[in-house]
């Protein structure tokens, strides 16, 4: 009998051509779309309630799905994850606004749902692998150990947000669309007359309807919403911002001061609610420490090494040295050059080329003894 | 494909969809015309409605023919209570176990018509106690609705003996039988019904169209506004394929009952007493004897229901979680919620209704099957 895989299905042409390359491949393929975040609109009559748009998991997208799903003959169910998704990843996201940090929700998710909710759901119905449509790859090692290696397609690349994985997620994972391009991947779909050949990318905040997350925390976390002072560096003040929230390390605009030098954002002080912002030159960090890091290959490369890192989903790698603190759990990264946006809340992701050794968040504050 | 959701809806019947053939492209005229090819279908009109009538022991006038359950219930409850409402009478009594058809009729007219509504609770069997119908009705009462038969745990109701109290205080008493047309006796009288819904496709005939039994002398306000069709009760050409069908569909499910109750109880009871003795922490949900035929459903601890469809589907068993949710996020059921059962056990209910194409085969094939998945979900 052939193997059950499922696979993650969005209704976007990346999932969808993952779905028909291991039906291909004779996989006894499921797909399943997870049904992640809903926010109740405009009430209609009889109590009954009308769902938002919200675009990961609407009405469309699941029809599209099954759409797809039908025409590869293949099962598809969308299966309820709110509660969990909640939990692990919307609470979670706005508790780290609340702590001054900017955060990923990918990460999260990818974590504590995708790979994990889903990977045990796809156990439960006796399946050996999930699938997703990501840009990324799992090598086997000579060693026999599970690498992340980054997607063909640079520019799609999403290892970033799979840092998370270790070696026992990797040996259930199957990325079949990392191998192409993603002009391939749509090339594939539209030869295989999927529907959702021309569809447009899925976006990083799906749960975010019309990707303002800023309203989003109006309606949802208000309380942490709260106006304060912005000051300069030497604490002078300059001004008054709306919610710590709406910024973010390195952002200009918004700012609300007129004329003079242009002002960025170079720090979020919680204790006193201040935005602190600074000139361009007083912007940027050459060393940051990490929190507790996940290792793909399940154990760091050594005490101290020279690798790339990633400070943002979609930023390039640069070069830096990581020297591993508190018994190899956490990293102090020394960058060669210093980079303008190195963000608490975001993640930290290290490579050796494409290959992805894993990754901890940014923590706030600097490290002693540098500048 | 083994198929026990027949709750859901039904096949239909080959015998159904030969007479309802010719009324595609040959008797295709409007029942309203003059002309020949229109007094054809006026005639297939009323044959069908003499037939229907005759099964529900009413005069054929008092049949009005409507697009399914749901607009039946709808042209029933709006239709009564608004005008009744005229007449300053806005209080409804209705059960927390009902079908959204009713619930949210129900919710309309308290939201936007000022009505008030009484619940009459039910008991951990989904029994409606008719005393606490009783107890319940006020002098501004414009409307009694209780089912026959619920969807989703299968219990059926003291339809009768709540009608003979309606009656008594003068109140019009209305009932949901959808779930009932092709297992119970749709005797209106015997009922003591003032209204009654019924729905096609879960007999055996086409979906799209259902009926509304109205009594004589009720005062029903239309809500579907148009042509004078159906005595001006509801607007709209007349479906004459799917009427036809549906009666042809009502006449078998008439000739078919005896025999298949007795069929269906024995293989419920098969169904029931081997998943109870395979699977540890499961219980029957509704009421163990006054029940559908066909109704099973079940409480299996422990599991979200979700997973155990999904894990019957690919084994090629077609069941459901009670009633078919539009918005597919799994809520606990609001009528096993109202029989008592906690939020998180309610998530569990398993709903398997067997009909006219299950045999002990399949039965078999289900008490195989089911273990182990239960055992799966349980433990992963």
């Amino acid at each position: 009998m052939a193997e059950r895989v499922v696979v993650a299905m969005s209704g976007g042409v990346d999932s969808s051509v993952a779905a028909a390359l291991l039906r291909e491949q004779g996989y006894d393929v499921i797909g399943v779309m997870l049904r992640l975040w809903s926010e109740p609109a405009s009430p209609v009559v009889g109590g009954a309630v009308e769902q938002a748009a919200n675009r990961c998991c609407s009405v469309e997208a699941v029809t599209d799905a099954a759409a797809v799903a039908d025409r590869l003959g293949i099962p598809f169910y969308a299966i309820d994850a709110e509660a969990p998704f909640k939990r692990h990843v919307v609470d979670a996201w706005i508790d780290a606004y609340a702590m001054g940090l900017t955060p990923n929700p990918c990460l999260a998710c990818n974590r504590h749902i995708r790979f994990g909710f889903l990977l045990d759901f796809a156990r439960s119905l006796g399946a050996a692998c999930l699938a997703t449509g990501h840009y990324a790859r799992v090598e086997v090692a000579d060693d026999g150990r599970f690498e992340l290696w980054r997607g063909v397609d640079r520019s799609k690349d999403q290892s970033y947000v799979l840092s998370v994985l270790g070696q026992a997620d990797l040996r259930q994972v199957l990325l079949p669309v990392g191998a192409y391009a993603k002009a391939q991947v749509r090339a594939l779909a539209a030869e295989r007359g999927l529907p959702s050949a021309t569809r447009a990318d899925s976006q990083d905040l799906c749960f975010v309807a019309d990707g303002d997350y800023r309203a989003f925390l109006s309606r949802h976390a208000p309380q942490i919403l709260r106006p304060g002072p912005i000051l300069d560096t030497q604490g002078r003040p300059l001004g008054a911002h709306a919610g710590l929230a709406h910024f973010t390390i390195g952002q200009r605009s918004g700012l609300g001061i007129g004329g003079g030098e242009p002002r960025y954002v170079v720090g979020l002080d919680v204790a006193r609610n201040a935005l602190i912002v600074g000139t361009r030159d007083e912007l940027g960090a050459t060393t940051f420490r990490t929190g507790p890091i996940n290792w793909v290959a399940g154990m760091p490369p050594g005490e101290s090494f020279e690798a790339h890192v990633q400070i943002r989903y979609r930023a390039p790698a640069v070069p830096a040295r990581i020297v591993l603190e508190d018994g190899l759990t956490s990293a102090v990264v020394r960058l060669q050059a210093p980079l303008r946006d190195v963000t608490p809340g975001q993640a930290a992701v290290f490579y050796r080329g494409d290959r992805c050794l894993g990754g901890g968040l940014i923590l706030r504050g600097q490290v002693e003894g540098e500048g | 494909m083994i198929y026990m959701d027949h709750s859901a809806t039904t096949p239909v019947d080959p015998e159904v969809v030969a007479a309802m053939s010719p009324y595609w492209t040959e008797l295709y005229g409007n029942p309203s015309s003059l002309y020949g090819l229109g007094r054809r279908a006026a005639a297939a009109l009323q044959s069908a409605r003499e037939t229907v009538a005759g099964l529900l022991h009413c005069e054929p006038a008092e049949i009005v023919f409507t697009s399914c359950g749901t607009e039946s219930d709808n042209l029933a409850i709006r239709g009564i209570a608004l005008a009744a409402a005229a007449r300053g009478q806005r209080h409804l009594i209705t059960t927390p176990i009902e079908h959204p058809a009713v619930l949210h009729t129900v919710a309309d007219l308290v939201e936007r018509f000022d009505c008030e509504v009484t619940h009459v609770p039910v008991d951990r069997a989904g029994m409606v106690d008719p005393q606490a119908v009783e107890a319940a009705i006020r002098p501004d009462t414009a409307l009694i609705s209780v089912m026959l038969a619920n969807n989703e745990v299968g219990t059926v109701e003291p339809v009768a003996e709540i009608g003979a109290i309606a009656r008594r205080h003068g109140v019009p008493f209305h009932t949901d039988a959808v779930q009932a047309g092709a297992y119970l006796p749709l005797d209106v009288q015997a009922l003591n019904v003032d209204l009654l819904a019924l729905s096609a496709h879960k007999f055996h005939g086409p979906k799209g169209v259902g009926l509304l039994y109205v009594r004589k002398g009720l005062r029903l306000m239309t809500t579907q506004t148009g042509g004078s069709q159906e005595r001006a009760r509801r607007a709209g050409t007349e479906n004459v394929p799917y009427i036809v069908g549906m009666a042809r569909a009502l006449e078998l499910a008439g000739e078919r009952r005896p025999s298949e109750t007795e069929r269906l109880i024995a293989l419920r009871e098969r169904l029931i007493e081997g998943v109870l003795d395979r699977i540890p922490d499961v219980e029957v949900s509704g009421h163990r004897t006054e029940r559908l035929p066909g109704h099973a459903s079940l409480i299996i601890y422990g599991v979200e229901a979700q997973s155990l469809l999904i894990g019957l589907d690919l084994a090629g068993i077609a069941a459901s979680s009670g009633s078919a949710c539009a918005s597919g996020a799994p809520t606990p059921s609001g009528v096993l919620r109202a029989m008592g059962y906690a939020p998180n056990d309610a998530l569990g209910a398993l709903r398997l209704t067997l009909g006219r194409s299950n045999t002990d085969a399949d039965v078999d094939t289900l008490l195989e099957v089911l273990p182990p998945i239960v055992r799966r979900v349980r433990g992963g």
